[in-house]
C-alpha cells in the first residue's frame, strides 16, 4: 500500500459513518493516487456505496476527513462527477435522452443560468461517445437497461472532471455495453482521469483496473492489482476461504 | 339554471364570477404544484398536509376569535407547515417510512383538529357556527379578496418555478446527483413544499381538508398521460386543474344541493378516466389497439418468413410456388397473402405466388438482430 510521491487525487482519513448505532464504515484510512483506475470490492453489506456517498456528501459521516486534490471536497466539486446506480431514479420521468446528459452541464452553469447551444453541443458529444446519438430524443423509459446506463455515463461524461465516482456501472447491462463502457472507461484514464468503481464482478477485475481496493466495513487494502489482488485479501474480505482463477 | 344559463351569467353576475374565477386559479395553481409532489413520489403528501392543517383553523378561531377568512388560513398555514416538516424530520431521524410518517401525523393532527371543532362547538357564545366548511369546503363563501390572494401566490410561485426550473428538474429527477453539483437541495426542497402548503392551504376554503389532496393529484396524474415532457406535463395539469374548478362549479351552481368542492373534484377525476383511457401512447385504448396490430403485423411477417425460406431454396428468388404449399404453415390464410400483395411484397399469378425483390429485402431484415446497441 506505498503510495509513494505520486499526486494524490483522494486521501481519507479516519472515516467512520454509522446508521443509528451500527457502523456502515469503520474507520477507513484511504489514498487514492491520480490517474489509476479503480475498483472498490467487498460482500454485500461492506459500504461499497456508502463510501462514495460518504466522500461526496450525500451521507454525512459521523467521523473523518476526506480531501480531494488535498484540499475538502466542497471546494473540488467542479472537478468530480458522480454516476449514481441506475435504479435510484424513476425512469418514467418525463424526460428523453439528450435531457438527462445535459443535466451533467448544470453544474458548471451554476445556479439560475441556463443551458444554451454550447452545452447542448457538449452533450450531442458525450451521446455520441457512448454510442447513443440515435437515440438522444428517445423518452427515457424506453431505453434498455444498457442504454440507460450509458446516459448516465454520458451525463458524467459532460461534466468533463477529474475524477470519476461509478456506482456498479456494469450492473443489469449486456456484454456489448460492458466492453463499450469499460473501453470509455480506460481512455479516461489514460488520459490522466481518477476513476472509482463500485465492482461485483471478481474475475473481471485484474482485466478491467489497475488499482483495488478492498472493502468490509473496514478497508482491508488498498494498492496496485497486480501487487495486492491475492487469495489471501479475498479471503480477508470475504470471510470465506477464496481461491481466485486468474489466467497467467 | 342551466348550464348554459350558468355560462351566460358568468360575466354579468358578480359573485359567480368571482367564484368561477377562483375555482379556476385554485384549479390552476394545484395542477402546477402537483406535479411535482407526484413526479417526487410524495402523492400522499398533499393528503398529509391539509388534514394537518386542520387544527390549525381551529387555534386560529380560539385565539381572536374572528372567523374572518384571513386568519383562519394563517392559522392553517402554520399548522400545515408543521406537519410538513414534522413528517420530513421523522423520516430523517428515526427508521420509520415515509409512508408511515405520513399517516401518523396526518392522523394526529386531523384527530386533534376534530377534537378543537366539538370543543368549540360546546362553547356558549354562538358565533362559533361555521368552521366545519373547511371539512367539506364551501366554494360559495369565496370573496374577491381571496381570489387576489390566490393570483398572488399563483403568480409568485410561477416566478419562482421558472426562475430555478433548471434545478427544480433535475431534484425531481435525481436529488442526489444535484446535491453532488453543488446545488442546495434543502433549500430547492423547502421551496418546493412550502408552495405545495400555500396552496393547499389556500384551497381548503373552496374544497375542503379531506378532498383537498386529489386536487393536486388528478390533473397531475392525468396530465403525465398525454406528454413525455416536464415542461408540457406541468402545463396540461394547470389546464386541467382550472378546467376542474370551472366546471366544477358549473355543474354545482346549475344543480341544487350539490356542493362544488366534492363536484370539482369529481370532474377532476374525470380528466383522469378519460385520460388513462384515451392518451395517445400511455392510454389503455392506444396501447390495446397496438398490441392488436402488432399480431396482425407479427402474423404477417410470420408467413412472409416462410416464403423467405422456401424461396431461399432456387437461384431465383421471385421463381412462382403454389399457394397449397403455404397451406400447413400456421399465421396463413387468404387474406394475409391479400396483405402481403398489397404491399408488394409477392405476386400472385393464379394460384401461384413468387416472393419480390422487395419482399426479399423486408424478410431478410427480419432475421438481421436489432437496431439497439452497437459497440463503440
Amino acid at each position: 500500500m506505498n503510495v509513494k510521491n505520486e499526486k494524490l487525487a483522494i486521501k481519507i482519513d479516519d472515516l467512520t459513518v454509522a446508521y443509528d448505532y451500527k457502523p456502515v464504515l469503520w474507520d477507513i484510512d484511504l489514498k487514492i493516487p491520480e490517474g489509476v483506475l479503480m475498483a472498490i470490492v467487498g460482500p454485500n453489506g461492506a459500504g461499497k456505496s456508502t463510501l462514495i456517498k460518504a466522500i461526496l456528501g450525500i451521507i454525512k459521516p459521523i467521523a473523518g476527513s476526506v480531501k480531494i486534490f488535498g484540499k475538502p471536497y466542497k471546494t473540488q466539486r467542479a472537478k468530480v462527477a458522480y454516476v449514481p446506480q441506475k435504479g435510484t431514479v424513476d425512469w418514467d420521468f418525463p424526460t428523453t435522452a439528450l435531457d438527462v446528459v445535459m443535466m451533467g452541464t448544470y453544474g458548471s452553469l451554476g445556479w439560475i443560468k441556463r443551458p444554451g447551444q454550447a452545452q447542448r453541443k457538449s452533450a450531442l458529444e458525450a451521446l455520441e461517445k457512448v454510442g447513443m446519438l440515435a437515440f438522444k430524443n428517445r423518452q427515457i423509459s424506453q431505453l434498455s437497461g444498457g442504454q440507460q446506463q450509458r446516459i448516465f455515463l454520458a451525463r458524467a461524461l459532460v461534466q468533463n472532471a477529474s475524477i470519476y465516482f461509478m456506482d456498479e456501472p456494469f450492473q443489469g447491462v449486456d456484454a456489448t455495453t460492458e466492453r463499450a463502457i469499460i473501453k470509455i472507461l480506460k481512455e479516461l484514464r489514460d488520459a490522466g482521469k481518477t476513476l472509482i468503481v463500485v465492482h461485483h464482478d471478481l474475475q473481471t477485475v485484474p482485466e478491467y483496473f489497475n488499482w483495488v481496493t478492498f472493502l468490509n466495513v473496514k478497508g482491508i487494502a488498498s494498492g496496485p492489482v497486480k501487487d495486492i489482488f491475492n487469495d489471501d485479501n479475498l479471503t480477508k474480505t470475504y470471510g470465506i476461504n477464496y481461491k481466485v482463477a486468474i489466467n497467467p | 339554471m342551466n348550464i348554459t344559463e350558468y355560462f351566460s351569467m358568468l360575466f354579468t353576475d358578480y359573485t359567480l364570477g368571482v367564484i368561477t374565477l377562483g375555482t379556476a386559479v385554485l384549479g390552476a395553481v394545484c395542477g402546477m404544484l402537483g406535479s411535482f409532489a407526484v413526479l417526487r413520489r410524495q402523492s400522499l403528501l398533499g393528503d398529509a398536509i391539509s388534514h394537518a392543517a386542520l387544527p390549525g383553523i381551529a387555534l386560529a378561531f380560539l385565539l381572536t376569535g374572528t372567523k374572518q377568512t384571513h386568519f383562519l388560513l394563517l392559522g392553517a398555514l402554520i399548522s400545515g407547515l408543521l406537519g410538513t416538516f414534522w413528517i420530513k424530520s421523522i423520516v430523517k431521524k428515526t427508521r420509520l417510512k415515509n409512508d408511515t410518517a405520513l399517516g401518523l401525523i396526518l392522523s394526529l393532527f386531523f384527530g386533534f383538529g376534530m377534537l378543537l371543532l366539538t370543543f368549540i362547538q360546546k362553547l356558549p357564545n354562538a358565533n362559533q357556527a361555521g368552521l366545519d366548511k373547511y371539512l367539506f369546503g364551501q366554494a360559495a363563501t369565496l370573496m374577491v379578496q381571496d381570489v387576489y390572494v390566490m393570483i398572488g401566490v399563483t403568480g409568485v410561485s410561477l416566478f419562482f418555478l421558472l426562475l430555478f426550473w433548471k434545478e427544480l428538474k433535475l431534484l425531481l429527477f435525481d436529488p442526489d446527483y444535484t446535491l453532488t453539483l453543488g446545488f442546495n437541495t434543502r433549500f430547492l426542497d423547502i421551496l418546493i413544499t412550502s408552495f405545495i402548503v400555500l396552496a393547499i392551504v389556500l384551497g381548503l376554503q373552496t374544497v375542503g381538508v379531506v378532498l383537498m389532496s386529489a386536487m393536486l393529484l388528478a390533473p397531475a396524474a392525468a396530465a403525465r398521460q398525454w406528454t413525455n415532457r416536464l415542461s408540457v406535463m406541468i402545463f396540461l395539469a394547470a389546464i386541467f386543474g382550472a378546467f376542474s374548478g370551472v366546471l366544477g362549479t358549473a355543474i354545482s351552481a346549475s344543480q341544487n344541493n350539490l356542493s362544488t368542492g366534492p363536484v370539482i373534484v369529481l370532474v377532476a377525476a374525470v380528466f383522469v378516466l378519460l385520460s388513462f383511457v384515451f392518451a395517445p401512447q400511455r392510454g389503455l385504448l392506444a396501447r390495446r389497439i397496438r398490441f392488436y396490430r402488432n399480431r396482425k403485423e407479427l402474423n404477417l411477417r410470420k408467413t412472409l418468413s416462410v416464403m423467405y425460406h422456401i424461396a431461399q431454396n432456387h437461384k431465383d428468388i421471385s421463381h412462382p410456388h403454389a399457394i397449397k404449399i403455404l397451406n400447413n404453415f400456421h399465421g396463413y390464410t387468404r387474406k394475409t397473402l391479400n396483405k402481403l400483395e398489397e404491399k408488394n411484397w409477392v405476386e400472385i399469378r393464379g394460384n401461384q405466388w413468387s416472393l419480390t425483390a422487395k419482399g426479399y429485402q423486408e424478410a431478410e431484415n427480419f432475421y438481421k438482430p436489432n437496431e439497439a446497441i452497437q459497440d463503440i
